[in-house]
């Protein structure tokens, strides 16, 4: 299947990362899911082809078994892990490589959260890990805030995909600043993905009518009322906010214009 | 816990933060298949050194004290 349910008018170019084309526009993570079954569900419904995972202890319980991969088929999906939980350069770099040593890809999405209250990142350690990383061969998607400075930094320090946030991590409240997504999306080389603060589809549609190449979302899926339901709505947003994009919107103006010809009206 | 009762011989290494007792001699790949544990499915650290070759995991022999770290890809974001 294409990327997308584009139909006659405008063709889209493809979504490519490090040289892989991606079908789906759409990324999604796979915690917080009530039951492995209903992440399965959502994951199918979403339509993505990148799901993120997270590195963490296997409990010496057995009987408490957390593995994602007794449910997630490797065959089917792109696996991209986290370093979420990371607070610095070290610890990310640490949990990306142990990551990569179970034998997927080199991809990682970077997180060095720099504060526990907001989970905002810590920029400056981001930079450092993003630099070890790439010269390690890793391809390094870059969980970033907002900020243009830094997104160009990201990119000079070898990141393969810079991911800005919407708003942040798990709050749901949507596109807080279009104006700097947007600025970031039009002055980087690379994809730029948008990642946390979705809360709904209209967020979904708003974000990539900004031209981003791609969204990436976990909480905004598993914590609806109906994750399955609201995946295939993200999936219809994602596509209709990327076809509005291509399509150009009109111009916003401050005065109502008719839509019916002046002329022709009975006397 | 019974492993805790070790016999002189036995070394307790530390297993993801906990001290394990297992007996003397033992390599990492005893101690996956006392935790039933499949090689393929996780990635040991040992020491700090991640064990990128798997095959290694029966030739690297426990210490008391030893840090091993035995790490799964959870759901997340």
């Amino acid at each position: 299947m294409t990327e997308s349910t584009l139909v006659a008018g405008s063709t889209d170019t493809p979504f490519v990362i490090a040289g892989q084309s991606l079908r789906s526009r759409l990324m999604v993570g796979t915690g917080k899911y009530r039951s492995p079954d209903e992440m399965i569900r959502a994951l199918d419904a979403s339509g993505a082809e990148v799901v993120t995972v997270a590195v963490r202890r296997v409990s010496l319980d057995r009987s408490r078994d957390d593995g994602v991969l007794a449910h997630l088929d490797p065959s089917r999906f792109f696996l991209l892990s986290n370093t979420a939980g990371c607070y610095t350069a070290s610890d990310a770099i640490r949990y990306a490589r142990l990551a990569r040593a179970a034998g997927f890809n080199e991809w990682v999405k970077l997180e060095v959260i720099g504060d526990q209250e907001t989970l905002l990142p810590d920029t400056a350690a981001l930079l450092e890990a993003t630099r070890t990383l790439a010269s390690e061969g890793f391809v390094v998607l870059a969980y970033t805030n907002d900020d243009l400075i830094t997104a160009l930094r990201l990119e000079d320090a070898g990141a393969a995909a810079v991911m800005p946030l919407a708003s942040p991590i798990g709050s749901g409240l949507g596109l807080l600043n279009p104006y700097s997504i947007r600025t970031i999306k039009h002055r980087l080389s690379v994809p730029v993905v948008v990642d946390a603060g979705v809360g709904t589809a209209s967020d979904a549609c708003i974000t990539m009518e900004q031209g981003v190449d791609g969204i990436l979302m976990n909480t905004a899926i598993a914590a609806a009322t109906d994750p399955v339901g609201m995946a295939h709505a993200m999936r219809l947003a994602v596509d209709a906010g990327r076809q509005a994009y291509l399509a150009g919107r009109m111009p916003r103006r401050e005065i109502a214009v008719p839509s019916s010809p002046g002329a022709g009206m009975l006397e | 816990m019974t492993e805790h009762a070790v016999s002189p011989d036995g070394v307790i290494p530390v297993v993801n933060g906990e001290e394990r007792a297992i007996a003397a001699g033992s390599t990492i790949g005893d101690l996956l298949r006392e935790l039933e544990l499949s090689p393929a499915a996780v990635v040991v650290e040992y020491n700090r050194e991640i064990v990128r070759d798997r095959e290694r995991l029966d030739s690297l022999v426990l210490a008391t004290g030893d840090a091993v770290e035995i790490v799964h890809f959870v759901g997340g974001g």
